[in-house]
This record gives structure tokens, sequence and C-alpha cells, in this order.
């Protein structure tokens, strides 16, 4: 920092303060440390100077430009970062050049100007240095002060990941939380270049400085173990988050001249980005974020701190309780109707909430047997069957390649159901779809089993639209010492598509078992008619 | 109290006019009038086992439904008197106030229906079902011209009593055996039947054989439509035929007394909702799925 202090006192005497603040923000960035609300501020004023100084003189002088461009020197490009992206940046610098070289008419604004595309550049060459693809990724957008907006729109459903655009408005809004940016990894089958595909091997965990300040130790945690996959299942996933957000809760205080009600809601922002770079928000996560954050606003102002903190830890127990626990047990009541003595039963993958019935009617005494279907690369029926061999259910395993074999012994289908959507289509495990049409075909009745807070407001009719992709070389196998896809990256003309989730239709459903209870799967709109209306 | 209550309910069972469901909402009327009990809790319990005593008088869907729906309307009322008498005078006039509603439902759903049936109709019916003779009934003061084919439906021969019964009102009425269905399916333009039941799917719980006949116009392309009042809609969720309870599928008498039901012929059957076009209710004119709907609000 030592030269751009030489520089400054060469300018102008008046600006020097705002200069030292400038770099005292500069450093605490550096440092990763977390901006105060005061710096933030003050940040967000200068861009939106510049900004306005921008638009107020156009015609920059060729001269400017060019010393701008020499100044600047080009970001280093992190490994990780996909070919996709090669073309994002370019235009980008181009932009920066020019914005920062639009010399506004007035002195003291044109001084400023170029003071901070000067520091833009040497904070980018001092970042340049350090590791970490974050930095480099959050310099680009920093230089490019005319495409801020004042206010970041929450992004939308529909990842866009194809999209230049929406893809700085992303980088652009993780910067500002200081949240990590994670890159993609692999060749894309042209037909899902619009989802994110990451590895499991490089979590954006990796990218964060230890002790983590800016996002809360449990949230990390939490992050790394949605990434790794040692929590899965949408339950599972809910419960977690849930839990980590009373901890969260536990160890927030509220800062000075704020109210809990709105900063803890800005605290938490950060934090589900965070999660959702690690892995995509599931539609159950979503639900109860919405829970939480309704609750944390509806907190009034008067409410003392610890009173309000313990209210909201009980808000989210009884969320658990009545919208998982006890919901599951409801559910298990209707569907144990539905089970008689000498049934066979086929049920897929690992769904808490279906091992859940399946056990309770085992203890209930009834008659039954279980077909486990699994598929790769996950093969999470492996857990189910293990849970169920070890109550004592007679079960049989196979392949979902089987499954036209075993159908005609079987005489009901119980599947889980990751989300509902709101025109009846069931968002499940990839190979769900695939179970229902089959038994519709074998005129197998097919149940699916959801409690209500999985139901989403979204609309979709096939399963390109909204999916997660997975890491590509989970479909890497081995046999006999040899893996034939080991080097898939090299043959250009290869893509390995890891999918995790598919949309059934309503049509192949029989049955929706929900706490509510049992409804055909075109009444789902009225189900969220009525809970809307209840809220 | 009970044995009064079931000799009064089979006297109005007797009534041809009436639908069983009404004789039982108008007995379980009677008795809510006649019962002692001390409490609103002790109130419900006496009523619901009414309602199991009327239902083993008449194993019929409709009964069951009826009794339910009965017993949710009137307790669906602010129950908030002290005082016990005034609460049951609440009680008692909401059940009149039930009973005049579903008295008048056969009449919507006809005037509702004969819109449908156009002039130069042929009509496939099933059975005997009220509701649809009420339909052909407005339908021929229409002034409309139709022919109606009426199957036997064995083993009791109801659809003898049927076709005689359109003869009286002047309809050109033909009996066609039940195994001809498909045969005289390709004649026909449109299906009308009654139901004893309306599941929460959609589909409807009917004498046996109007699946086969809901199968046939599928498999044909002619539609198929079902009649029934609001009362008729029960909380059963059939999967498939197997699903259905026996104590719907054959006669209380013989659930007593038989015991391998598997040499036992089920009086009614299951039709999916797959295979229904529309259902004219006094609730309104509604697809299958809109049932679901219409349930939810009733009885959540």
């Amino acid at each position: 920092m030592a030269d751009s202090d030489g520089r400054q006192v060469d300018g102008v005497n008046h600006a020097t303060d705002k200069d030292v603040k400038l770099q005292e923000i500069a450093l605490a960035k550096n440092e990763g440390k977390e901006l105060t609300k005061e710096e933030k501020q003050r940040l967000r004023k200068e861009k939106k100077q510049h900004k306005k100084n921008k638009k107020d003189d156009k015609g920059p002088p060729e001269k400017e430009k060019e010393k701008e461009k020499a100044s600047v020197p080009a970001p280093s490009k992190p490994a990780t970062q996909s070919p996709a992206h090669k073309a994002a940046p370019a235009p980008v610098h181009a932009s920066e050049s020019a914005a920062a070289a639009e010399k506004p008419a007035k002195s003291k604004a044109e001084l400023r100007a170029e003071r901070r595309a000067r520091q833009d550049s040497e904070r980018t060459s001092k970042q340049g240095k350090k590791e970490g693809g974050q930095q480099s990724a959050s310099s680009k957008p920093k230089a490019t002060p005319n495409e801020l907006q004042p206010v970041v729109k929450r992004l939308p459903e529909h990842v866009q990941v194809d999209d230049p655009a929406a893809l700085k408005k992303l980088a652009k809004k993780l910067e500002r939380q200081q949240v990590p940016l994670r890159s993609d990894y692999g060749y894309k089958v042209s037909l899902f270049s619009h989802l994110h595909q990451y590895s499991r091997k490089s979590p954006p965990t990796l990218q964060i400085s230890i002790p983590a300040t800016v996002i809360h130790p449990s949230i990390v945690r939490l992050g790394l173990q949605y990434s790794q996959g040692i929590i899965a299942g949408s339950n599972a996933r809910s419960v977690a988050l849930l839990h980590t957000f009373k901890q969260v809760i536990q160890d927030y205080s509220t800062p000075p001249n704020e109210e809990l009600s709105r900063d803890l809601v800005n605290k938490l922002s950060p934090y589900i980005s965070f999660l959702s770079q690690c892995r995509p928000l599931s539609a159950s996560m979503g639900n109860a974020i919405k829970y939480i954050k309704k609750e944390i606003s509806n907190i009034p102002s008067q409410c003392k701190e610890e009173e309000a903190k313990g209210k909201l830890q009980a808000c989210i127990d009884s969320y658990i309780n009545e919208k998982i626990i006890l919901a599951s047990e409801a559910i298990s009541k209707y569907a144990i109707e539905k089970i008689s003595d000498g049934d066979v039963i086929l049920v897929y993958g690992c769904s808490s909430l279906v091992n859940h019935i399946l056990c309770k009617a085992f203890e209930k005494q009834r008659k039954f047997r279980v077909i486990v279907v699994d598929s790769r690369p996950r093969l999470e029926g492996r857990e189910a069957l293990r849970r169920l061999v070890k109550k004592g259910i007679r079960c049989t395993y196979v392949l979902i390649s089987a499954l036209s074999y075993i159908l005609p012994e079987v005489s009901k289908v119980f599947l889980g159901a990751h989300a509902l959507l709101a025109n009846g289509y069931v968002m499940s495990r990839v190979g769900t779809s695939q179970i229902a049409l089959v038994a519709k075909a074998y005129n197998v009745p097919v149940l699916v089993c959801c409690e209500t807070y999985k139901f989403c407001e979204r609309v979709q009719t096939d399963s390109f639209v909204s999916n997660e992709l997975d890491d590509p070389d989970d479909l890497i196998v081995t046999r006999n010492g040899k893996s034939h896809l080991e080097n898939w990256q090299t043959v250009k003309s290869l893509g390995l598509l890891n999918l995790v989730y598919d949309v059934t239709p309503p049509d192949f459903v029989d049955l929706v078992i929900t706490d509510l209870g049992m409804i055909p799967c075109t009444s789902v709109p009225v189900v969220l008619r009525v809970k809307n209306v209840d809220q | 109290v009970d044995e009064n209550q079931s000799f009064r309910f089979s006297q109005w069972e007797e009534d041809p006019d009436v639908a069983s469901a009404v004789a039982a909402i108008r007995s379980l009327l009677e008795f809510l009038k006649r019962d002692q009990s001390e409490t609103i809790l002790g109130l419900r319990e006496n009523m619901t086992k009414a309602i199991q005593r009327l239902e083993e008088t008449d194993s019929s869907v409709a009964v069951s439904s009826g009794g339910e729906l009965f017993l949710r309307f009137i307790s669906l009322t602010s129950l908030e008197h002290p005082d016990l008498s005034q609460c049951k005078n609440v009680m008692i006039e909401r059940g009149e106030l039930f009973l005049k509603k579903i008295s008048l439902s056969r009449g919507k759903v006809g005037k509702l229906c004969h819109t449908f049936i156009k002039d130069g109709a042929k009509i496939l019916t099933h059975s005997s079902s009220r509701v649809v003779l009420k339909v052909l009934e407005n339908a021929a003061a229409d002034n409309k011209r139709f022919t109606v084919y009426v199957t036997e439906s064995q083993p009791d021969s109801a659809g003898k009593l049927m076709a005689q019964k359109l003869h009286n009102l002047n309809i050109p009425v033909t009996v066609v055996l039940d195994a001809a269905v498909g045969y005289i399916m390709e004649k026909v333009d449109l299906v009308i039947v009654g139901a004893e039941g309306v599941v929460e799917s959609g589909g409807v719980i009917n004498k046996i054989g109007t699946y086969q006949m809901a199968v046939c116009s599928k498999a044909h392309n002619k539609p198929f439509y079902v009649v029934a009042e609001s009362f008729k809609f029960v909380r059963l969720y059939p999967l498939n035929q197997q699903d259905v309870p026996d104590r719907f599928k054959y006669k209380a008498d013989i659930l007593k007394t038989v015991k391998d039901l598997n040499q036992e012929h089920p009086m009614i059957d299951y039709t999916p909702p797959s295979l229904i076009t529309l259902l004219f209710t006094d609730l309104g004119v509604l697809t299958p799925s809109a049932v679901s709907d219409e349930l939810i609000k009733l009885y959540l």
C-alpha cells in the first residue's frame, strides 16, 4: 500500500480523509474481516458517486483510456474456472477499462476516479499474488462499478449458468456478501448447460479462511456436510439446517442501533447463499427458510434479545416437531390402512418416510414383504435395505434394470418425494418416474408419501428446466482394477451426466398420502391454497 | 331407543322414493331429539353408535357417508352456549336444515343434468337409480325426444323396475342383458349412471356392472356421466376393486351370517376417476379431480 500512499500525497488535500478510510476498507477486505455497516455504506456511496460521475460526462479522452489500460494488469485466472467462463472476463475487462477511462470534466471527481481506478488495480495485483480464486472473481465485479445495482435482487429459481449476465449478478451478490463463488467442473451436456455442475473434490469451504469470521462455523460445517453428501435426503437436510440456525441464533448478538427482527434476517442471507453454493437448496429447505424469516420479522421491536432468541428457538423446535415428526406419524397412520396382509410392496431408494411407514406397519403385525429397487451411482437402496432387514422385514433387492421382471409380483408401490409441485407433478430421486411409468403399465397402484411442508409453488412439466447435476466423476466405476472412464475429460465428445432429480406426471400417481389425509395428485394446489389461507 | 330407531328407519326405507341416506338422516335427527345425554361428548358418542347401528341394518355406502356428513354439519357450529339444551336446539335446527337441503338436492341435480341430453339422444343407464330417473323426467318435461337402454342388472333385476318407471313416463325404453353392454355401446350417444358413493379420488361406487360399462364407454369414446347428490361424498380412497371395504360390498345380513365371503357375489364395484367424464352434483358440475377439492372443503 506504500505506493498508493505516496501518490495520494500528491493529490488534493481535502480528499485525503476519504482515501484513508477507503484504504482501511480495502485492508479489511483483504484480511477477510467482516466489514462494519459504516464501511459497507461508505463503499456503496463511493461506488454510487463514481457511477454518477461516469453518467455525467461522456466522451472519454483517448489518452486516459490507454493509461488505464496499461495500469490495469490482467487478473490472474484461477485454474479451477471452466472454459465457459473465459468469455465472461474478457468483455468485463473491456468495459472496466472504458469505465475507468471516462474522464469527468470536473477536476475533483476526475482525480477521485483516477485514484479509485488505481486503487482497484493495486488491489487486483495484490490479490493476484494471494491464493484463492475467490479474490480474483471479486475483483472482476469490483472493477465494473457501472454494473452495480444498489439493491441486489434475489437470484430467480431458474438457474442460468450459460447466461453470463446472470452469472455476473450472482458473482456480484456473493462478493457483496463475502461468500466464496464455486466454479463449475467438467464438460456439461448441452441440454443441461444452464445448471451448475460442481466437483465434490473442491467444496467452497476450501476458499474460506480459518477461523471463519464472516460465516458462522456451524454453517461452514453444514455446507461441507451437504457438499460431500454426508447429510443427504430431504428431511435430514432440513432438520440439520434448522438445528444449525438454532445455533446461529444462539450465538447472535444484536449490534447497537439495530433491530433484531431486521438485522438477523440480513445476517442469514449470506449463510443461505453459502449453503446454496455448497449444494442447491431443496424445496423443503426453502419452505423452512421462508418460515424462519417470517418468524424473525414478526418479532416485536420491544422484545428483549434473550426473550426473542428463546422464542425463535421454540418456533424452530415446534416446526420440526409438527411438520416433520408428527407429520410422519400421521402419514404412517393413513398409510397403514392401505397395507393389507399378503401385500408385496415395492420401494425405491431410501426415503426416511417410507422406511418409517414400513417399520410401523410391521410393528402393527401386518404381513407383507418388501422389494427394494436400487440404482447407481448413489446406491441408496442399500441403506433402506439395512434398516428394513434390521427390523425383521422380509426383503428382496434388485437394481432398477430388473424392474419389469419383478413388477408382476408387486401389489403396491410406495414412493417418497423430494417436493410436490403446484401442478401435481412429483419431484423425486431420478428413477422414480421410471418406476411409476412401468407400474402404471402393469396396473399396479402407485402411492406417494409426502409431508405438506414439501409442497412447493413451482410449476414444472419436465425434468430439464430445473434440476441438480451431481459430480460427474461419480459415474466412473473401477472393475477388476480397470476404470475405463478415468480420462473422460480428455475425450472432447464425451459428457457424463449425473442427474439427481426427476419429475413424475400426476397420471402415474394414484394416491398421495400427506399429513392432511389421502388426496389425489391433482389436489395439491387446493392444499397449497388452504395452507396459505391458514397463514 | 336403538331398537325403536332402527325399526323407524326400516319403515322409512320402505318408502321407495326416499334415498336410504335421507331415511338414515331422518332417523338420526329423531334420535337426536330424543337423546338423554348430559354432555356434548356423550351426545356425539351416542350419535356415532347410532350411525354404526344404522350401518348394520343397511350396509350401503350412502348411509355411512350421509351419517358422517350429518354429524359434521350439526357440530360445525359454534357450540359455545353453556346450556346443553340450547346447544341441542342449535344442533336440531341445523339438522333440520341439513335434511331440507338434501331433500332438495335430487331436484337440483336433475335441473343441472338434463341440458346435457340433446334431442334425439340415445342413453344407456345401469340398474335403477332415482336420480337418473329424475334427470330423465326433467328432460322429457323439456320436450326432448330420446330413447333409453337399461341393463337388467342381476341378481336383483333392478333394471326391469327402472324400465317400468320410464315406461310410465312415456319414454321409449329397451332392456338389455348385462352381457350386452359392449354390443350396445356403439349405438348409444352417452351413458348416465347414478352412484351409491363418490370417493375421494373422484371415482364412484355403484351397482356391480358399472365398472364394465365405464371401461366399454372409454373404449368407444362415449361420455360417461355420473349423477349423485353431495351427501354421497365419502372419505374412502380405494386403489382398486380389492381395496373397497367388505362391509360395503355385501348386504348387511350376508356379512353377519356367511363365513367364507369368497363364495358370495359383491353387490357393488368401484369405477376409477380416469373413466368418468363429469359428475353432476347439487354442488355443481364437477370433474373427477374437483371432487377432492369439494371434499377437502367439506371435511377439512
